[in-house]
C-alpha cells in the first residue's frame, strides 16, 4: 500500500502559502504528490490540523556525551520505562531517552528529520550506531571544527581553501552534515583547564582568536557551498553578561552572503539563543537581554537562530563546552562527566534542575519565550529545548503551548516564587502575541528545512517532497478553552507519515520505518598538502591509525543519503 | 484498622517481586480482589492467590489497612514497596529491598532482610528485629537524594553502605555494622550501638553518626575536636567529637562551616 | 605467496592496539606473523591457527562425554532454554562485537532475559562510582600529547596491558611532550613492587584495603588540612610530597584497574579516586581512566547503555530494563538461585566466579559460546564454538577510553564455522517462532 489520501485536513504549509486551508495531501511511493488513483488509503482529517513532518535542528541524542549520560544516570530511567508493546521495543529515559525511545517520542510528535547537534569525530562510529538503532526518524549529525587543531593552524595562517579541504575531508570520512563550532577556541584551551570567554582571547600555543576562527570557517563554509552554515554557539555560555559576547559573534557575520545552491539564505545560524542572552554581572542582578539579541538579528538577516527554551524541568546538561560544564559542576556540585577528545574537542555532562522556585531559572523561562516572540520573522526562528540542557525534547508540545497561548504563559508567571523578579528581569509579562499555527509550521519545519538546506526535500508538502507527513488532533476552528488541549494535541500525532510510510495511526507505532543518514559529500581540488598534514597528525599526534579513523563501513551507515556539493571549480 | 492475613502456601520455584504487598495497594479491596493483584516470578506474571491464601478485607484506605504476612517468605522481594500510610508485620524473614521508597506507615519484620531495606525513605518507620543486609536506607543507585526522614531500627546488626546519601531521617542499629557507613551523607542521624569497623563518614557533609562500640580505622578526613557528654537513644555518656569529610568541600551555614559530626563513645 | 594486511586491531584487551599488521597465506586461509603486538595479542591471532580446534558444537552427555551436533540443533537447543525460562540470563559479551551484542539484545527483549557483561567481575565497580560521582576523563591521545603526571592506581600495565604504556602514558612523543618518558613523572599505588611499580618516580605502598584511606588522605593534603601521622601505611609528610606533585603538574591522569575496583570497599575506592581528579582540576587539568580488561567490555556497556539505558546488570523480566548491582547482578543472581537458564557468550565465567556461582550451573540448562575449550565449556550442558572475533571476523569495538574501533577479519574461520553474530541471529528467528512474535 504505497498510495494514502489525507481528506480535509486544515493544512499549514510555509513552502506553498497554505495558512489553514481545508485540502487533501495525497501520497505516493514515498513522495507527496498532485493526486492519487482511487485505490489509495484514506486518512480521515477532518478537523485536524496537517502539516509536514516537522525538522529538529538541534538536539544531543546520539553518540559519546549522550551515552555517558544516559550510563551515569541510573535514576533517570527509574520507575520510568515502557515496556515492549509488539514492534515497538522497550524504552528508558526521561531526560536521556534510550534510542528506540528517542525515534518513537519524535515521530509522536510528529517530528520526522533531527540533527544531532555535535559529533566528536574521533567517535564517529559511536555516533552513527546510534543513529542507526534509533526507528523511523532522518538523522544527520554535526563534526565539531571550531576547536580542531587543523582548523587552528589554517585558519592562524589564513588558509581557506586548506580549511576547506580538510572540512570537506573529514566531513566525508564521518559522514557528517554541517560544520559545527562549539565554544570556539576555549575547549581546546580546556585542555588545560583553561577557556575563551570572549571572542578576542587568544587560544592557548595555537594563537589564535575565537572570532579568527568564527571568521575563518564562514569563509570556509561558503566556499564549499554547504546545505547548511556554520553552525555555532558561541563562547562564555550561560554567564551573566554574556550577551556581549554573542553580539560580537553575531556581528562576525556581518557582510557575508550564503553561496548555495540549496536555497540557504543564512550564514550563520546561532544555536540554543537563550543561553546566550544574559545581562547582569552575577546571578543576583541577572537579567534578559533577548531584546538585544533579537534586534540584532531581526536586522541582520543573514543569520539564523533556534530559541532552546527551559521546560522547567530536573534534566542534564551535555555540550562540548567543557569548561562550561566544569564551571556548572563547580556552582550545583552535582556529578560532573568530562571527555576530551585527542586533537578535536572535548565535552562535559553535568545534571542540571530548572526549578521554578529559583528565579534565575525563571528568568531563563521567559528568555526562551521572548526570544521566539520577538523575533519578527518566524523562517528564521526555530523551536529547540538544546535537548536535553534546557528540558527534554518531549516537552516541545508544552513550549508551543506557552508560545500559543499568553493565558498558559500567565498562569506559569504566576505560579513562580519569585513572580516579581520574573517580571522585572525579562519583559515576558509585556508580551501577549500568541504564534499562530501557520507560524508554527515555520518555526517547526520549513524554516529549519531551509536553514539545513533542506528545503526541496522536507519541511513543506509541495508536490516533488518527501512525504513526511503529521497530522495532529487540533482543530484550528475550535476557540481553544484550555491551553492544555494545546500541550495534549501535540503530544501525540493521529498519524505520521515518513518517507510516505505510516509510521503513526490513531497514535499508535505502527512501523519502525526505514530511516536515512543524512551526509553531506562535498568535493574539492586535489590538496596533496591537507593530504600530507592528515597522514602526518595521524603518525604523530593521534592514537588511532588514518586507515581505522576512515573506516566507517555499512554497518554503521545501511542507509545513506547523501547531499552532493561540488567546490571543485571554486 | 482491617487486617489482611497473607500465608505463603506455593514457594516459587525462583522468587517472586511483591511489589503489590503493601497498605497501598491493598487498600479499598476484598480478599478476592487483593487475590487477584500481580505478583511476578522471573518474566511471568501470576497473582497473589497463587502464592498465598488471603484472609480478610483491607481498609478503606492505606491507613486503615494493617496486612500480616506469615509463611515462608525468605524469597520475596519488595514487601512494603512504597507504602504511605498502615501497617505491615512479616513474621519471618524477608529478602531484598523491604520497605523500599517507603513515605509512611509502620512496617516490622520479625526475622531478616536482605540488601537494600529502605531504600530513599522519605518517611514511616522501619523496624527489623534480625539482621539487614547491605545498603540500607541507601539511596538508589546514581541518585544523590538518599533517605530523607523516617526511621529505621535494627536490632541485630547491618550490612555495608548503610545510609548512602543520606540526607535526613534516622536509623538505629543495636547490632555491629560493615564497612562504609553513610557514605556521602548531608543529613540524617546514624546510631550504631555495636562495633564499626572502616571508612565511616568517608566523604560525609553533613549529619551525625554515633558509634557505641569500636571502630577499627578512622578515615584521615575526620579531625578531632573535643569531648563531650551526650544523651543519645536514652543513654548517657562520654563521646569523642571528630568532624569531617575534610577531604570535602563544605557548605557554609550563617558563616560557619557545616561538617559531618562522627561521635564516638569513650 | 602471503599478503600483509595492515591497520589490524588487536582483540585481546582495552587496550585495543590498532597498528598490529598480520601477514596471511594468499587465499586467506592460513595466519601465518603477527607484527607489531604483544606477546598476549600475538598469541590471540595465532592461536586460531591450532589444528586441534573445536569446530562444531557440542552437547554434553550424562555420563560426561561429550557429542558434536549440528548448528541447527544448538540452534534450537538455545532457542527452546531462553525461550522457556522464567529468568534466563545472557552473560559475557566482552569479547565478541557490537553487532552481536545487539542481536543478543534483542533476544534478551523478546525473552525477558537478564543480561550482563564481564563488567560484573571487573569494573563493574568503576561505572557505581561513575553513576554516583561522574567521570572527568579524556582519549588516550590526550595522555600521548599533554600528559606529565602519570599515575597507575592499583593496576600493573606492564603485566595486563603491555602496550599501553609505549603506545600512551609513558614513553610517546607526543605534541606538547616531545621529550617522551623525561617529560613525565609517574606515580604507582600498588601493595606489590610490581614490574610496573619498579619503573616509577614514586611507588606507594598502600596497605591492603586501605585504597579509600589513601584517597581522602590525598584531597584532605589538597586543602591543607590536619593528617593523622600515617594513612594506609604511608606517612603523612609522603602523602603531603605526592599530593603537591600531582598538583604541579600541568596535565596529569589517573589510571585505575582491580586493584581498586575489586578490594575492600570496591566503587568507593573508584568514587574516592574520582573526587580525587575532581579536586585536581581546582588547580591543575586532571583526567582519570579505567583499565578495561577485556577489548570490549566497553562496547557490550555502550550498546547496553543505549538500547537499554544501563551499562550492565540489566534485568528485562518485566518488560522493560531495570538495574541494581546487588540484585540484577550476575554472580548474585547465581548463587542467590534466581535464575533457571544460563547463555554465556565472550566469556569464561567458569574461571572467574567465585566456585559458589560456578557451581549453580549443574543445576540448570546452559549453553557457551566461544571459540576456546574452557572452564565455563566444561560445566556447560551446551558448548558451540565460533569464529574468533577480531580475527575471522570484523566488528565494531570500543577501546577503554570509550572510542570506537572497527576491527577487521584478517584470516577465514575453518571451514562451515559461524560467527557469534550469524548464530545469534539463528537464534532470534527461532525464539521469535516460539514466542509468536514479528
Amino acid at each position: 500500500m504505497s498510495e494514502y489520501i489525507i481528506k480535509n485536513g486544515n493544512v499549514f504549509d510555509p513552502v506553498q502559502g497554505i495558512k489553514g486551508d481545508k485540502a487533501d495531501v495525497a501520497i505516493k511511493d514515498g513522495k507527496i504528490v498532485d493526486k492519487v488513483g482511487s485505490g489509495a488509503k484514506v486518512i480521515d482529517a477532518k478537523g485536524k490540523t496537517v502539516m509536514a513532518g516537522a525538522v529538529e535542528i538541534h538536539a544531543h541524542i546520539a553518540g559519546p556525551k549522550i551515552n555517558m549520560g544516559r550510563i551515569y544516570r541510573p535514576e533517570d530511567k527509574l520507575f520510568t520505562c515502557t515496556p515492549t508493546k509488539g514492534i515497538e521495543r522497550m524504552g528508558g529515559g526521561a531526560s536521556i531517552p534510550t534510542t528506540f525511545k528517542t525515534g518513537y517520542e519524535y515521530a509522536k510528535m510528529g517530528y520526522t528529520t533531527a540533527m544531532e547537534a555535535a559529533m566528536p569525530p574521533l567517535f564517529s562510529r559511536h555516533v552513527h550506531e546510534e543513529i542507526r538503532d534509533t526507528p523511523i526518524i532522518d538523522e544527520g549529525a554535526y563534526p565539531v571544527f571550531g576547536n580542531n587543531w587543523f582548523v587552528l593552524e589554517y585558519l592562524k595562517n589564513q588558509e581557506i581553501e586548506n580549511t576547506a579541504a580538510y572540512c570537506a575531508w573529514l566531513l566525508r570520512v564521518t559522514k557528517g552534515y554541517a560544520i559545527k563550532l562549539v565554544n570556539p577556541g576555549g575547549t581546546e584551551a580546556w585542555a588545560w583547564g583553561l577557556n575563551c570567554l570572549s571572542v578576542n582571547d587568544p587560544v592557548p600555543y595555537f594563537d589564535i582568536t575565537p572570532a579568527e576562527i568564527i571568521k575563518g570557517l564562514i569563509e570556509a563554509n561558503e566556499y564549499l557551498g554547504l546545505p547548511h552554515s556554520m553552525h555555532i554557539h558561541p563562547n562564555n555560555l550561560g554567564n551573566p553578561g554574556c550577551y556581549e559576547t554573542t553580539l560580537d559573534t553575531l556581528k562576525l557575520a556581518e557582510g557575508y552572503k550564503a553561496k548555495n545552491k540549496f536555497g540557504r539564505e543564512q550564514v550563520m545560524h546561532l544555536t540554543h539563543s537563550q543561553f546566550h542572552s544574559y545581562g547582569g554581572t552575577n546571578w543576583g542582578d541577572f537579567e534578559s537581554k533577548a531584546k538585544e539579541i533579537t534586534d540584532y538579528v531581526n536586522k541582520n538577516k543573514n543569520i539564523t537562530i533556534d530559541t532552546g527554551n527551559v521546560t522547567l524541568d530536573e534534566t542534564t546538561t551535555m555540550t562540548a563546552d567543557g569548561p562550561f560544564e566544569h564551571h556548572l559542576t563547580g556552582l550545583n556540585n552535582l556529578k560532573w562527566a568530562n571527555i576530551d577528545v585527542e586533537v578535536e574537542t572535548g565535552s562535559g555532562v553535568v545534571p542540571y534542575i530548572y526549578s521554578p522556585s529559583i528565579s534565575v531559572c525563571a528568568i531563563q523561562w521567559a528568555i526562551g519565550l521572548e526570544i521566539a516572540l520577538m523575533m519578527k520573522d518566524p523562517m528564521r526562528c526555530y523551536i529547540t529545548t538544546d535537548h536535553p540542557n534546557a528540558g527534554p525534547f518531549t516537552r516541545y508540545p508544552r513550549v508551543i503551548k506557552w508560545l500559543m497561548s499568553a493565558k498558559a504563559r500567565e498562569a506559569q508567571i504566576n505560579a513562580f516564587k519569585h513572580k516579581d523578579k520574573v517580571l522585572s528581569q525579562s519583559s515576558i509579562g509585556t508580551l501577549d502575541r500568541e504564534i499562530s499555527l501557520y507560524e508554527l509550521a515555520q518555526m517547526t519545519r520549513a524554516g529549519p528545512a531551509k536553514s539545513l538546506g533542506l528545503s526541496g526535500m522536507c519541511g513543506g508538502l509541495k508536490p516533488g517532497m518527501d512525504a513526511d507527513v503529521a497530522v495532529y488532533n487540533f482543530n484550528p476552528d475550535k476557540p481553544v478553552a484550555n491551553p492544555e488541549e494545546i500541550e495534549k494535541a501535540f503530544s501525540r500525532c493521529a498519524h505520521v507519515f515518513k518517507s510516505g510510510v505510516e509510521v503513526i495511526t490513531n497514535g499508535e507505532i505502527v512501523s519502525n520505518g526505514n530511516k536515512r543518514t543524512l551526509w553531506v559529500n562535498a568535493k574539492v581540488k586535489d590538496n596533496p598538502q591537507v593530504m600530507r598534514d592528515i597522514n602526518e597528525k595521524f603518525l604523530k599526534y593521534y592514537s588511532m591509525t588514518q586507515a581505522n579513523y576512515e573506516a566507517l563501513g555499512h554497518h554503521f551507515v545501511p542507509n545513506p543519503y547523501a547531499l552532493e556539493v561540488d567546490a571543485t571549480q571554486v | 484498622m482491617e487486617t489482611v492475613t497473607i500465608t505463603m502456601k506455593n514457594l516459587p520455584a525462583l522468587y517472586l517481586e511483591a511489589d503489590n504487598i503493601s497498605p497501598d495497594a491493598f487498600a479499598g479491596k476484598t480478599a478476592a480482589q487483593i487475590g487477584d493483584l500481580h505478583v511476578y516470578e522471573g518474566n511471568e506474571t501470576w497473582t497473589l492467590g497463587k502464592y498465598f491464601e488471603v484472609s480478610g478485607n483491607a481498609g478503606a484506605t492505606a491507613a486503615d489497612t494493617k496486612i500480616i504476612v506469615k509463611g515462608d517468605i525468605k524469597k520475596v522481594k519488595y514487601l512494603g514497596f512504597k507504602m504511605s500510610a498502615g501497617e505491615l508485620v512479616v513474621e519471618g524473614s524477608t529478602d531484598q529491598y523491604a520497605g523500599g521508597w517507603m513515605t509512611g506507615g509502620k512496617m516490622l519484620v520479625k526475622g531478616n532482610v536482605d540488601a537494600f531495606a529502605g531504600t530513599a525513605m522519605k518517611g514511616g518507620e522501619l523496624t527489623i528485629e534480625g539482621n539487614a543486609g547491605n545498603y540500607l536506607g541507601a539511596a538508589y543507585r546514581g541518585d544523590w537524594r538518599g533517605m530523607k526522614g523516617g526511621k529505621i531500627l535494627v536490632k541485630g546488626n547491618a550490612g555495608a553502605d548503610i545510609g548512602m546519601y543520606m540526607l535526613g531521617g534516622e536509623m538505629v542499629i543495636n547490632g555491629n555494622v560493615d564497612v562504609h557507613v553513610c557514605t556521602h551523607a548531608e543529613g540524617g542521624k546514624v546510631i550504631i550501638k555495636g562495633n564499626a569497623k572502616t571508612k565511616i563518614g568517608g566523604q560525609m557533609v553533613g549529619g551525625d553518626i554515633f558509634v557505641f562500640g569500636t571502630i577499627d580505622v578512622m578515615m584521615p578526613g575526620f579531625k578531632p575536636a573535643g569531648e563531650l557528654e551526650l544523651e543519645v537513644d536514652g543513654i548517657k555518656a562520654k563521646f569523642a567529637h571528630y568532624i569531617g569529610d575534610t577531604g570535602e568541600r563544605h557548605k557554609k551555614k550563617k558563616g560557619q562551616i557545616v561538617y559531618g559530626n562522627l561521635y564516638k563513645k569513650i | 605467496m602471503t599478503k600483509t594486511i595492515t591497520d589490524v586491531i588487536c582483540p585481546f584487551c582495552g587496550t585495543l592496539c590498532d597498528d598490529v599488521e598480520v601477514v596471511v597465506s594468499d587465499d586467506g586461509k592460513q595466519l601465518l606473523e603477527v607484527y607489531n603486538a604483544c606477546v598476549i595479542g600475538t598469541e590471540k591471532f595465532l592461536h586460531s591457527q591450532s589444528k586441534d580446534r573445536v569446530t562444531r558444537p557440542r552437547m554434553h552427555q550424562p555420563d560426561g562425554s561429550w557429542k558434536e551436533v549440528s548448528y541447527d540443533e544448538a540452534v534450537e537447543y538455545s532457542a527452546q532454554m531462553l525461550a522457556k525460562a522464567k529468568k534466563p540470563l545472557m552473560f559475557g559479551w566482552s569479547s565478541t562485537n557490537c553487532e552481536a551484542q545487539s542481536v543478543g539484545n534483542e533476544i534478551a527483549e523478546i525473552t525477558r532475559a537478564c543480561c550482563d557483561n564481564t563488567a560484573a567481575t571487573c569494573h563493574g565497580t568503576s561505572l557505581i562510582a561513575i553513576q554516583d560521582i561522574g567521570l572527568p576523563s579524556c582519549t588516550l591521545g590526550e595522555i600521548k600529547n599533554r600528559a606529565d603526571r602519570v599515575i597507575f592506581w592499583g593496576c600493573n600495565p606492564a603485566h595486563a596491558h603491555p602496550r599501553h604504556m609505549s603506545r600512551y602514558s609513558i614513553f610517546p612523543r607526543g605534541f606538547f611532550t616531545s621529550k617522551g618518558q623525561m617529560s613525565r613523572k609517574m606515580i604507582v599505588v600498588d601493595p606489590r613492587v610490581t614490574d610496573t611499580a619498579k619503573m616509577a618516580d614514586v611507588h606507594l605502598q598502600v596497605e591492603q584495603g586501605k585504597d579509600y584511606e589513601l584517597l581522602d588522605a590525598l584531597r584532605v593534603a589538597f586543602k591543607g588540612e590536619w593528617l593523622p601521622d600515617v594513612v594506609a601505611g604511608i606517612p603523612k609528610e609522603k602523602i603531603r610530597e605526592v599530593a603537591d606533585m600531582m598538583k604541579s603538574g600541568r596535565f596529569g591522569i589517573i589510571f585505575f584497574g582491580m586493584g581498586v575496583t575489586q578490594s575492600l570497599g570496591k566503587n568507593h575506592n573508584i568514587d574516592e579516586a574520582i573526587a580525587v581528579t575532581k579536586d585536581l582540576n581546582e588547580y591543575t587539568k586532571f583526567s582519570i581512566m579505567p583499565m578495561r580488561g577485556h577489548y570490549n567490555v566497553t562496547g557490550s556497556g555502550e550498546v547496553f547503555g543505549w538500547q537499554f539505558g544501563f551499562p550492565y546488570s540489566v534485568d528485562l523480566t518485566r518488560g522493560f530494563a531495570r538495574y541494581n548491582p546487588g540484585d540484577t547482578s550476575t554472580i548474585d543472581l547465581l548463587i542467590r538461585g534466581e535464575i533457571d537458564a544460563m547463555f554465556t557468550i565472550g566469556s569464561d565465567p567458569g574461571a572467574h566466579f567465585p566456585i559458589s556461582a560456578v557451581k549453580q550451573f549443574a543445576h540448570i540448562p546452559s549453553v557457551c559460546v566461544d571459540p576456546h575449550l574452557t572452564p565455563t565449556t566444561g560445566v556447560s550442558k551446551l558448548h558451540v564454538p565460533v569464529a574468533f572475533n577480531g580475527v575471522e571476523v570484523g566488528g565494531n569495538c570500543y577501546r577503554m577510553d570509550n572510542v570506537p574501533i572497527d576491527c577487521r577479519k584478517v584470516v577465514e574461520p575453518p571451514e562451515g564455522m559461524l560467527t557469534d553474530e550469524q548464530f545469534l541471529i539463528k537464534v532470534r528467528d527461532r525464539v521469535r517462532q516460539l514466542k509468536g512474535v514479528a
